[in-house]
């Protein structure tokens, strides 16, 4: 998961509850029936794991139980718990909702069981190109795509209007900057000094047909960024221009994309980047009566910006994958239950209830999705053309690094701070500083 | 040999046995707290000296290799990092514990000179912020200052300096402002209570023949109360440093270490918790115990300050062997 949350606060504290009752409902009276209890890590969420793990209970018939345990809020976090308790060899780690970009540093040391060939090729034959690579290390399935996520450009109609910009055409950087100067409104960007931050670099970087990493499989010794690049520099050049002209407003500096959706959603929203959640979470906000109906009708959205008109867009990839722990006392029975977690039906009712796009493509064909989400399309698109961010089991020093290089977005120099950067990552890794 | 040596040398013997036995006693007593603190204290630093010298990620279990004080030279090395961490940190000490000190003696003065009535009430009130759990001041700090969620910049705005549009957060002074003054709030009452039992400490005595020397209040105030209350203001000003020189979570929540706010005890948990090297983050680790042990003996050789002597019987018996 990339996005902080992808429901509305209150919904997913109400699941977290939920969950948590559950989980002491189920203490207190499971297991009475001997079957095999498999833990499952879900990331917060509208309680739809819950649900999934009780139909895939009751689909077992007696086989195994699935029972949920709620992981911290954040994509960091949930990686330090599992990475605490992989390392100490807790057995408990049966099935595990995994960020797609901490799977390589899970799967080096071995603490992920290996995806038999047959699981393997049932769960991924139609899965979508960016969410499978997300899966991959070493040139091996060793995880599974659950749900995969991408990242729309959201505007609001008027704005687009009164800037005469043709949004049925393509869109780059250069012209929403330009519009929400010329229309004195702000960006829905992520400014604040996060995982969002290496998001967008990313993003940015792939859109120019670059990446960050050279050779993502290299040992941290020899790993290299190459942000000191034409590409790097671009890209710094568009966080630079949305700093210094304060075009994301001035609470830029702890804009997450919660934060983010809330300017977008006032009176000085014009164009955001963000996952396809705040569709639901803006929706939530008309039905409670927080927002008013005028404010949805004038949003639009369509595909990720280019970097230059022509050039194709490569907007982030998001999502959760599941892993098998490899010290998990019934892995075969683990990965039954993961195939019937990530069963294209249940991916369909996932995204209908709870708002994550699947990593199926026969999921997406469900005539409901098109009715309840009408940017349907533009997502399966999106996650089509959507490139990953840098897979190496490395990826938490390279992101904390660019977070920490490339916030304040009004401090990044295009001429210096990617070289910088690129220095600092090298020396990160080869243990001569500190983070 | 007359029977009166015969009986001073069998008192003599039962005097020893007795010590001997009260000893005995005294370390079955305390040999399980001892221990106790042995296993809490005294375990995890020696394991977090001996992790310093390896370089250990947690996920390469199997890359673990010695490398002697190569952590200790990267720390140090780490200018821009570490000892920027350093010097906020110290400024946020410094600054907090100065501030706290001064309002802290003024409450104290305060409620000492209360009458009766209000003396309850008084020290209730002043206690609250103390009550409140860190985490928690924290956050209702941080939504008081932030930008989306704050009430301070729409009150006042007025005051020069202060618009609706600032972002408390983004500026290292303007952030470190607002760390600093929850630190201050959260934490004057507990100087405050300190002082105040120094303050019961000076003997009443001692103010009526300063008065009748004809002291006024400042010379009262610099000449015979505070040199009396030495001890409890050393005691105040440790233990406030100590804690001001971990402080951590203020700037997890407010800024998580942006905008230049990194104290030293984030930057050990980033290492550790956050990336996972576990060989680095003790050595952070290490830094901090040696910096906190550094603290204390000054403190304790500057203020010349024997802490047996904060309580009033030792003081006593230390007076009557002089």
């Amino acid at each position: 998961m990339t996005e902080p949350r992808q429901i509305p606060t209150k919904l997913a504290l109400r699941g977290a509850g939920a969950a948590s009752a559950a989980m002491l409902l189920l203490t207190g009276c499971g297991a009475d029936d001997g079957a095999p209890v498999l833990t499952w890590y879900i990331n917060p969420d509208d309680g739809g794991q819950r649900v999934i793990a009780e139909q895939c209970t009751e689909e077992a018939d007696g086989e195994y139980e699935i029972r949920t345990s709620l992981l911290p809020a954040d994509a960091p976090s949930q990686r330090e718990q599992l990475a605490r308790r992989l390392a100490a060899g807790d057995s408990s780690l049966d099935i595990m909702s995994l960020d797609p970009v901490f799977v390589p540093e899970f799967a080096e040391p071995d603490f992920l069981a290996p995806v038999p060939d047959d699981v393997a090729e049932r769960t991924t034959e139609d899965t979508l190109e960016g969410s499978l690579q997300s899966a991959i290390w070493d040139d091996e399935i060793v995880s599974i795509p659950f749900w995969a996520n991408t990242q729309l450009l959201w505007y609001r109609e008027s704005v687009a209007e009164e800037a005469g910009l043709d949004m049925e055409g393509e869109v780059t950087w250069d012209d929403i900057m330009e519009a929400a100067e010329s229309t004195d409104t702000y960006l829905g960007v992520h400014g604040v000094r996060g995982e969002s931050i290496s998001v967008w670099i990313n993003a940015l970087v792939e859109s120019q047909g670059e990446s960050i990493l050279e050779d993502p499989q290299a040992p941290a010794e020899e790993l290299e960024t190459s942000l000191d690049s034409e590409a790097g520099q671009q890209a710094a050049e568009v966080f630079s221009t949305i700093g210094e002209e304060g075009l994301g407003g001035p609470g830029i500096s702890s804009m997450d994309e919660e934060q983010a959706m809330r300017l977008f959603q006032g009176d000085n929203g014009s164009f955001m980047v963000n996952w396809p959640f705040i569709w639901a979470a803006t929706n939530a906000a008309v039905e409670e009566g927080t927002l008013d109906q005028e404010v949805l009708d004038d949003i639009a959205w369509t595909q990720y910006p280019q970097m230059e008109e022509g050039t194709p867009t490569a907007p982030p990839l998001g999502g959760i994958n599941l892993g098998v722990g490899a010290d998990s006392e019934h892995q075969d029975l683990a990965y039954d239950a993961v195939e019937c977690i990530v069963s294209p039906e249940r991916q369909t009712e996932y995204f209908l209830t709870n708002g994550n796009p699947p990593s199926s493509e026969a999921a997406f064909e469900d005539p409901a999705i098109a009715e309840e989400f009408p940017m349907a399309d533009d997502i399966r698109e999106a996650i089509d053309n959507g490139a990953p961010r840098p897979q190496t089991p490395f990826y938490n020093e390279i992101s904390e690094t660019l977070q920490d290089q490339f916030s304040p977005l009004s401090g990044v120099d295009p001429e210096t701070t990617p070289g910088t950067a690129d220095e600092h990552i090298g020396e990160v890794l080869r243990g001569e500083r500190l983070l | 040999m007359s029977t009166a040596t015969t009986d001073k040398r069998a008192k003599l013997v039962t005097q020893q046995d007795r010590r001997r036995q009260e000893v005995r006693l005294g370390w079955m007593l305390a040999g399980p707290a001892f221990v106790v603190m042995l296993l809490v204290t005294a375990y995890p630093i020696a394991q977090a000296v001996y992790d310093s010298l390896f370089s250990l990620r947690l996920t390469a279990p199997d890359e673990r290799d010695f490398v002697g004080l190569q952590n200790y030279l990267t720390v140090f090395s780490s200018t821009d990092v570490f000892w920027r961490a350093m010097i906020v940190t110290v400024l946020i000490t410094v600054v907090a514990v100065s501030v706290q000190l001064v309002i802290g003696f003024a409450l104290a003065l305060l409620m000492h000179r209360a009458i009766a009535r209000l003396r309850g009430p008084l020290r209730t009130a002043i206690l609250v912020p103390y009550g409140i759990i860190t985490v928690v001041s924290a956050f209702a700090w941080y939504y008081m200052f932030d930008i989306n969620s704050g009430f301070v910049n729409s009150w006042f705005s007025w005051v020069p300096g202060i618009s609706e549009e600032m972002d408390w957060f983004a500026e290292t002074w303007s952030a470190l402002a607002v760390i600093i003054a929850s630190e201050i709030w959260k934490n004057t009452p507990f100087i405050a209570l300190l002082l105040l039992a120094g303050l019961a400490q000076v003997s009443d005595d001692l103010l009526e023949a300063a008065k009748v020397d004809g002291a006024n209040w400042w010379q009262q105030l610099t000449r015979v109360v505070i040199p009396n209350m030495k001890a409890a203001i050393m005691v105040a000003v440790l233990f406030r440093t100590l804690d001001s020189f971990r402080i951590f979570d203020n700037v997890f929540i407010m800024t998580n270490g942006d905008a230049g706010t990194e104290v030293l005890s984030l930057l050990a948990y980033r290492q550790s918790i956050m990336r996972l090297e576990i060989g680095l983050g003790s050595a952070v680790s290490v830094i901090m115990f040696v910096c906190v042990v550094l603290i204390a003996v000054i403190a304790v050789k500057g203020f010349k300050v024997n802490l047996a002597e904060g309580t009033g019987s030792n003081a006593g018996q230390k007076k009557e062997t002089k």
